[in-house]
């Protein structure tokens, strides 16, 4: 994967072959048989769309199949799945799974990122992605007392994880001060609960488990997939502090690998503002409902803790280029699995599990890893 | 949103019409081809009452462009009495005020202009409702 943050002097084109090329040279291949890529809006963001052909031309693979998949944020998550699937169906041996985005290059991020909401009833009246997990967020505390700084919690944990994460764009710790003290966005959100807006691009290589030595001595296994729409609207969900989706695309990935929550050694869940991470925690079986924000608040889901979750500084230190963030949680999983991560490292890590969201919960994207 | 698509949201948006379901008998706000509960194809069109509850809120500090000069703004949840749930901001107090429970009526109002030459956008705003105590 690429650094992530501001990259002024990258395209989205070149964020892509960056990202693709290092995957392919740390297997050995010159081709593959096939291009996905999670994106959600080179439309919007940069007036860019037919990404599969622009991508494949650019990567010197002009010929090969490649298509642009689009789930919102969990577009890198989703890529991912039908990358696993069209090998799992023997369509093709040899995937490379890419997300990216290129948000900083003077589009309307917040306009942009708002058309993953819903158009006629949300957007319509003037609500953001912030306001609308900041509705969740406030249902959340009058529902189950979770506070202001359960939330800022989250931050200073993915925080003090990203530090140790040079492709970070704020590799940084916060305190829970300036986290509490950080300007409002979108109330009960503050600045410091929100992930940035962010360049980058991540790639993967996905082909058949017995072909996985040609490649690297130390492979992993996706032992499951799960993946899971809600209602569109957040109006339309029985209870807004609660993701129906991110529930059933874990229960579909768990069953899938004939795991469950207390398997897991290290996750990385979509911390776009640190509400979804409690949200996601419970949703995934790891906390009870409503019992989320234990989880950085007691130190359960840090580094050493119980169960680290967001090892690379999640969304909210490592940054959110939309449509790369799924692939990327994968590769740090990947690397967590293999026993890489240097600093980040959870010892012994043998099961792993990476979560993706798209819009205000309405997807979810789930993978389970194992050592192979 | 581009001029000819607003011609079909006024249904929705001036007058609050909705769908009863004929076979569930949820209310589906805005109207919809297929029921969202029991996948019943069979409405009866109905309007939601101009009042609710604020289920869950926020106050918006970083708007988009078309509402720059109205930050800070409340935006809210509403459930009608029909049980249907909207999305709305809700003005004429201070946004801080608005948190669930809070009572509002729903008024018809501009919600923002099209840039300077385009259509006025118009919908519902909530406006809290002093409820009066009942003595005696």
């Amino acid at each position: 994967m690429t650094q992530f943050g501001e990259l002024w002097k990258s395209s989205l084109r070149d964020l892509f072959v960056e990202a693709a090329s290092e995957a392919m040279r740390a297997a050995g291949v010159d081709t593959v048989d096939s291009i996905l890529v999670g994106n959600m809006s080179g439309g919007q963001f940069v007036g860019q769309e037919h990404l599969g052909p622009l991508f494949a031309d650019h990567l010197g693979l002009a010929g090969v199949a490649a298509t642009r998949i689009e789930s919102a944020c969990a577009s890198g998550g989703a890529a991912l799945r039908l990358a696993f699937i069209e090998v799992a169906s023997g369509a093709s041996d040899l995937v490379l799974a890419a997300g990216v985005e290129k948000m900083n290059d003077g589009s309307e991020v917040t306009e942009v990122l708002a058309s993953a909401a819903d158009q006629e009833t949300e957007a319509y009246h003037g609500i953001t992605f912030p306001g609308l997990y900041a509705m969740i967020a406030r249902a959340h505390m009058t529902e189950f007392g979770t506070t202001e700084e359960d939330l800022s919690w989250v931050s200073v944990k993915n925080h003090r994880h990203g530090a140790l994460n040079s492709k970070a764009q704020f590799a940084r710790e916060v305190t829970l001060e300036e986290v509490m003290n950080s300007s409002p966005v979108a109330d009960p959100l503050r600045l410091l609960h929100c992930s940035p807006v962010t360049d980058g691009a991540a790639a993967v290589l996905l082909c058949p488990l017995s072909e996985a030595h040609k490649y690297t001595d130390k492979p992993i296994r996706i032992l499951g997939s799960g993946l899971a729409t809600g209602s569109m609207a957040l109006a339309d969900r029985k209870n807004p502090a609660v993701l129906d989706a991110v529930q059933k695309s874990c229960e579909r990935a768990y069953e899938m690998a004939n795991v469950g929550p207390g398997d897991l050694d290290v996750a990385e869940v979509h911390d776009c503002f640190s509400i979804s991470e409690i949200c996601c925690v419970e949703a995934m079986g790891l906390f009870d409902r409503g019992q989320g924000g234990k989880g950085a608040r007691e130190g359960i889901t840090a580094l050493g803790g119980k169960i680290p979750v967001n090892t690379s500084g999640g969304l909210k230190s490592k940054g959110h280029p939309v449509g790369a963030t799924g692939v990327a949680q994968a590769i740090e999983i990947y690397e967590q699995l293999r026993g890489e991560s240097g600093a980040r490292q959870v010892d012994g890590a043998k099961v792993g599990l990476s979560q993706n969201m798209g819009g205000s919960g309405a997807s979810s994207v789930v993978h389970i890893f194992g050592r192979a | 949103m581009p001029s000819p698509r607003y011609t079909r949201e006024i249904p929705t948006r001036y007058r609050l019409e909705a769908n009863r379901c004929v076979s569930c008998e949820k209310v589906v706000y805005p109207a919809r081809l297929v029921c969202p509960a029991c996948q019943g194809r069979e409405f009866e069109p109905m309007r939601l009452s101009q009042r609710g509850k604020v289920i869950t809120s926020t106050v918006v500090h970083v708007p988009p462009g078309a509402w720059l000069m109205e930050a800070p703004y409340a935006v809210a949840i509403i459930e009608t009495p029909e049980g249907a749930r909207l999305m709305a901001q809700v003005v004429d107090c201070d946004p801080k005020s608005v948190v669930p429970g809070m009572e509002v009526g729903l008024e018809f109002r501009l919600l923002k202009r099209e840039g300077h030459s385009g259509i006025l956008c118009y919908g519902h705003k909530g406006v809290p409702t002093t409820v009066p105590e009942v003595t005696g």
